[in-house]
């Protein structure tokens, strides 16, 4: 059989996204397998799934629709610390659920500081439970995240186009229109699947600001399938209809997004000349004002109530915090190990299946992938043994969605702009990654890095099932904490959490930056 | 510094290591915590009984039976800690458990006779509020005030599921009105005990149901005394939590003498400022102080652990009508 030239061979990607695929249907079916005949699903549960797919769609849509202007703010201007406020901004996105909610509550709840602040003047405290407390939070988790990806197409845009336009006259919205509409098309579809998908998996968050039993999503209907009932096939059945509509939202995604990228540029630092009147450096700063005091203010209410316990946190709470940073440094390397792989291949043109195998990691409910691993494990070994390997191959899988949107758009331009010349100097396999592609993916491998080293430090998931009480992570912990009443050594635990993951995301982003950008 | 220990442990004694028996305990997640009764409870019955405990965190009592279950006749575990009496007769179902021969005094304000399951403390599920705003004496004039509440969803949660049958071994059939009446009252449901808990210190509610010995770790942890539990005069449903023992256990004899031992002096004085909850069996030195500050319940709400299994269903169905209008 006649093979495609390729500078790379696509077999360690295929590869990658088989075991993907296997890991997290085959704990479904691990699941399956051990479930006795169940009742099928409710009228509940069609509830559930009806009130999910509302809630994650509204909840894309205003994420990434407020991302849009904030990510072309960002792109548009350079000012001091902008670095930081974009490191800043992703901090929401990894917080361990209780901890996002408590802290957006010191400021949109019933005694918040927006709430006292209305009460000074005599208004009533605004209500944040509902859907658009659902929403809101959504917003404040995944508007940071939205934002980071379009960002990143907008810096994909050669400079050279921006200055080609400026010289042909173009105004703001001819550039809009040439340049920006079209790498919008190209981004947003997918932007606004990986928002759904994850709104779709919420549970703690639905529930506690959806105000009651009518938040009811269908994670939380596995949860209930799980431990209330003890009905497997049916929490197995719920967790395929999850998969099912990611898996379509992806779909859908892969079609919608269109164009081909903008070509090849010298990686000159954009300028953009059309943001340099007054009304659009505005226009720029509201939105950028506007971005940073919604999602920098909650954030602020942890470090100020998590300040305290600062001061004395448990040693339990540091072995912890230990253990937490192993679990991520391992979980990113395993992420690496497997996007990057799946990255190229998808830019030699293996894309659908491929993706679609990395979005599933956000649709799979971690209980099942856990109560399946478990199954697997239990009969040859003690699943305790494996409780870190375990957590730390979720959550690569976990934010491998993430780390897929993040390098294939480069992967497919280094393809594209680099492929055919390696081929003619006859420099394909290893020397091709290693001097071509790793050095031009650089950013997007340190982005990639850090958010999934950043999620893995912030996921509860699958350790609570596994863990024994020799090895638990922070967030663990955390619940922990609160669970013995030590609210003010969990905030002080929490605020840990929140500056380790900062941290691990600054470190692998700023490295993979290094002397990358001006 | 433990996994350098029994690395350590392994390397120079692997035979007097193997010769010591382990006895594998399946328990909650606070109860393993170094801030729980686990650590005092493993050093104590280490000290008499020549084994390794080995103490097991599995999320919430709930998720505990859900794990056994999963498990099934070839779990690890020879004790399960940490069931209480609504998950007890679905415990019992599954046949893995086994008969005990424990006596004891115990100081349960029911009488107690359960062949499979000793239990170990129990508490009064209330509702927590701050000791200087007045509260409602009943679920009926809490539905009618405007004091907000939060409340944990049945679902997920074992104080949730507490909250349910509470209302309804009060009320019985009249358990649906009672929850229209609360409807308006509860500000949010929540996934778990300590999201609720949390919810309740920023101040986001009025109440938060929790136990009448909450405002003991208040009180002797923190000297505050800002916070009181509500006395409701149709009486406070309670939670017995129980441990037993699985008749697929490799170490029987050693499992028998972890269940006396749950109910001596040694493991009980532990209880009340770890586990925050009223030990089964009064120790010798009585309750610590502070504990004579908390409401006692003229009445003492607790369906039988074959009728909470029954009613569960059913008050579920209520529940959600009630609050999904």
């Amino acid at each position: 059989m006649a093979r495609r030239a390729e500078p790379v061979s696509a077999a360690s990607g295929i590869c990658a996204a088989i075991a993907v695929a296997a890991l997290i249907l085959g704990t479904l079916c691990a699941v399956v397998w051990r479930a006795e005949a169940g009742s099928g699903l409710g009228p509940s549960d069609w509830a559930a799934l009806r009130f999910t797919v509302f809630q994650a769609s509204l909840s894309a849509l205003f994420s990434v629709g407020l991302a849009i202007p904030v990510a072309r703010a960002l792109a548009r201007r350079r000012f001091f610390g902008r670095r930081l406020l974009i490191g800043l901004l992703g901090a929401p996105f990894i917080l361990p659920v209780i901890v996002a909610i408590l802290g957006l509550l010191e400021v949109f709840g019933r005694a918040g500081w927006i709430s006292t602040a209305l009460g000074w003047i005599g208004v009533e405290p605004i209500r944040i439970y509902g859907l658009h407390g659902v929403v809101l939070a959504h917003v404040f988790f995944n508007l940071p995240l939205a934002t980071r990806l379009i960002l990143q197409g907008w810096q994909e845009i050669p400079a050279e186009r921006f200055r080609l336009a400026a010289q042909l006259g173009a105004d703001g919205r001819d550039m809009f229109r040439l340049l920006e509409v079209p790498m919008l098309r190209q981004v947003v579809p997918g932007v606004l699947a990986v928002v759904f998908a994850i709104c779709l998996t919420s549970f703690a968050v639905a529930l506690t600001l959806g105000g009651g039993p009518r938040a009811t999503t269908i994670e939380l209907a596995i949860y209930q399938a799980f431990r209330f009932d003890f009905d497997l096939g049916r929490a197995a059945l719920l967790s395929g209809l999850q998969l099912v509509l990611t898996g379509l939202a992806a779909w859908v995604a892969l079609r919608v997004s269109v164009g081909e990228g903008f070509g090849g540029g010298l990686d000159r630092l954009v300028r953009r000349w059309d943001g340099e009147s007054p009304g659009a450096r505005a226009v720029d700063a509201g939105w950028i004002c506007a971005a940073a005091a919604f999602l920098l203010l909650p954030l602020m209410a942890i470090v100020v109530s998590g300040a305290p316990g600062l001061v004395d946190l448990p040693w339990a709470v540091v072995q912890a915090a230990m253990t937490s940073i192993g679990v991520a440094a391992a979980s990113t390397l395993v992420l690496l190990l497997l996007a990057l792989p799946m990255a190229v291949a998808v830019a030699l043109g293996h894309g659908g299946a491929i993706e679609i195998s990395g979005v599933l990691g956000l649709a799979a409910s971690p209980l099942v992938i856990g109560t399946g691993l478990f199954v697997v494990i239990h009969p040859f070994a003690d699943p305790s043994d494996f409780a870190l390997i375990v957590t730390a191959v979720v959550n690569a899988v976990m934010a491998l969605p993430f780390a897929l949107r993040i390098l294939v758009p480069q992967a497919r331009s280094v393809v594209a702009r680099y492929g055919k010349l390696t081929l003619s100097l006859d420099m394909g396999g290893w020397p091709f990654v290693r001097r071509v592609l790793l050095p031009r993916m650089r950013a997007q491998i340190g982005f990639a890095a850090g958010l999934a080293a950043a999620l893995s430090m912030g996921d509860l998931g699958v350790i609570a099932l596994f863990a024994d009480h020799e090895m638990a992570t922070l967030p663990l912990q955390i619940y922990r904490l609160m669970g013995a009443y030590r609210m003010e050594a969990a905030a002080g635990a929490a605020l840990l959490l929140l500056g380790l993951s900062m941290g691990a995301f600054w470190v692998l982003d700023r490295g993979g930056r290094w002397h990358a950008e001006a | 510094m433990k996994h350098l220990a029994f690395a350590a442990g392994l390397l120079s004694a692997t035979a007097a290591y193997a010769e010591t028996p382990e006895l594998t305990v399946y328990t909650y997640d606070s109860f393993v915590s170094d801030w729980g009764p686990g650590p005092a409870v493993e050093k104590a019955f280490e000290d008499v009984c020549g084994c390794d405990l080995k103490l097991v965190g599995a999320g919430d009592g709930a998720a505990l039976l859900a794990r056994v279950k999963l498990e099934g006749a070839r779990s690890d575990a020879d004790i399960v800690l940490g069931l209480d009496t609504n998950l007890t007769a679905a415990a019992a179902e599954t046949g893995l458990f086994a008969v005990h021969d424990v006596r004891a005094d115990y100081a349960l304000p029911v009488s107690w006779e359960d062949p499979l399951f000793v239990p170990y403390d129990w508490g009064y599920f209330a509702f927590v509020h701050n000791a200087d705003a007045d509260a409602p004496t009943d679920f009926k004039a809490l539905g009618a005030s405007d004091k907000r509440i939060v409340i944990q969803d049945p679902r997920s949660s074992t104080p949730g599921l507490g909250l349910l049958l509470w209302v309804k071994a009060a009320y019985g059939d009249e358990a649906p009105a009672i929850w229209e009446g609360l409807a308006d009252n509860v500000v949010t449901v929540t996934k778990g005990w300590s999201e609720a808990y949390g919810l309740f210190l920023e101040g986001e509610a009025d109440m938060v149901l929790s136990y009448t010995t909450s405002p003991a770790y208040h009180l002797i942890a923190e000297e505050d005394a800002s916070k009181a539990a509500a006395s409701f005069s149709e009486g406070h449903y309670m939670q017995v939590e129980v441990a037993g023992k699985l008749a697929a256990s490799d170490q029987p004899e050693l499992a028998d003498q972890f269940l006396a031992f749950m109910v001596s002096d040694a493991f009980q004085s532990i209880i009340p400022t770890t586990n925050w909850m009223y030990p089964a069996v009064t120790p010798a030195a009585g309750l610590p102080d502070g504990f004579d500050t908390l409401v006692t319940p003229e009445k003492s709400l607790l369906l039988p652990a074959s009728e909470a299994a029954a009613v569960r269903d059913v008050a579920l169905g209520e529940w959600l009508g009630a609050l999904s209008q």
